[in-house]
């Protein structure tokens, strides 16, 4: 099992082996920790392993892109909503809801592990045409310079098509994050505001299209479903 | 000579059954979503050996675009969570029974 292992230079071997324990270990520590913080933080240790695999394999711009994003961006957003939503929260990782369900788990896990590394060890890992999209050291180029060319030649369309979908996230997560219209209490059960909304005090509470719809009298369906989405 | 590419692939497998198994015993709607990264970054692990082993750019440009869409998805699902939490004020994916008949 270490004999391929052993065909590499130290200095690769070592990087493979502190990045896989890293990230392994980053791995254990998001699903294991109760506290969602401290999950955020393995979560880290784990991107900074793939980053620098990714460095290992040539592959240098995903891994800045790796750090920039993932850790910077992605990370930073998930610690912000824990923040935003309270730290002190903590889940008892030792309960377990359903009977049975964690030795399930582990079980379907482990054959869908076993099996990916059967197939892989029957079927060669790697089989198929080389260098199909371009090579990755055309020319002698940088990684960057292959790379570029080849988002903005070939696979221009699809990234394009990025482009848009950022923009409908940014707004998708701008209307789901925005507040309703004035003051709802937070944290009020779905089913409970039906019935203040018909008497007409609390029109005001409601947001666009709430008003027209109470006027009309058949307030509770019109008035629940537009209450439903905007709270 | 560098690391051969099945190690590689050995170690994504390895991070993407870790993701797989947080996602299943898991119950932190925001842990959950970190285990859907780990698992992302597998399959981004595995993409990158791939196009090292066949010499191909192509497996690098999907890990480029695999990373836009896991920002826009961490940001919808973020937004998500914040608007259950708001009206349920808990991320136990347990509590969202809203629907159950």
């Amino acid at each position: 099992m270490s004999a391929p292992m052993l065909a590499a230079t130290v200095p690769d071997s070592l990087t493979f082996a502190i990045s896989a324990a890293v990230i392994l270990a980053g791995a254990l520590g998001v699903i294991t920790s109760r506290n969602a913080v401290h999950a955020a933080l393995s979560l880290v240790m784990t991107l900074f392993g793939v980053a620098v695999l990714f460095i290992e394999q040539q592959a240098s711009f995903l891994a800045a892109v790796q750090i920039i994003v993932y850790a910077g961006a992605i990370v930073v957003l998930f610690l912000f909503v824990i923040m935003f939503l309270g730290v002190d929260r903590r889940e008892n990782v030792a309960e377990e809801p359903l009977r049975g369900q964690r030795p399930l788990a582990v079980l379907l896990v482990a054959v869908a592990m076993g099996g990916v590394i059967a197939l892989g060890v029957s079927a060669h890992w790697a089989t198929g045409a080389h260098a199909v999209a371009g090579s990755t050291t055309a020319g002698h180029h940088s990684n960057v310079y292959v790379l570029g060319k080849a988002v903005f030649t070939t696979y221009l369309f699809a990234f394009e098509a990025t482009a848009a979908l950022l923009v409908i996230a940014v707004v998708g997560a701008v209307v789901l994050a925005k507040r309703p219209r004035s003051g709802e209490s937070r944290g009020e059960e779905p089913a409970g505001p039906e019935e203040p909304a018909v008497d007409g005090s609390s029109a005001d509470d409601e947001g666009p299209g709430g008003p027209p719809a109470l006027v009309g009298g058949g307030a509770s369906v019109t008035g629940a479903a537009d209450h439903g989405g905007a709270g | 000579m560098s690391i051969p590419g099945e190690w590689y692939l050995i170690l994504a497998a390895a991070l993407f059954i870790l993701g797989a198994l947080g996602l299943l015993v898991r119950r932190n709607v925001l842990v959950m979503f970190m285990c859907i990264e780990l698992m992302l970054n597998a399959a981004n692990l595995t993409f990158v050996t791939y196009s090292r082993m066949l010499g191909d750019i192509g497996g690098q440009v999907v890990v480029f675009f695999v990373l836009v869409v896991a920002a826009a998805e961490v940001v919808v699902g973020l937004g998500i969570v914040v608007a259950i939490f708001r009206r349920r004020a808990s991320s136990s994916a347990d509590d969202l029974n809203a629907l159950k008949g």
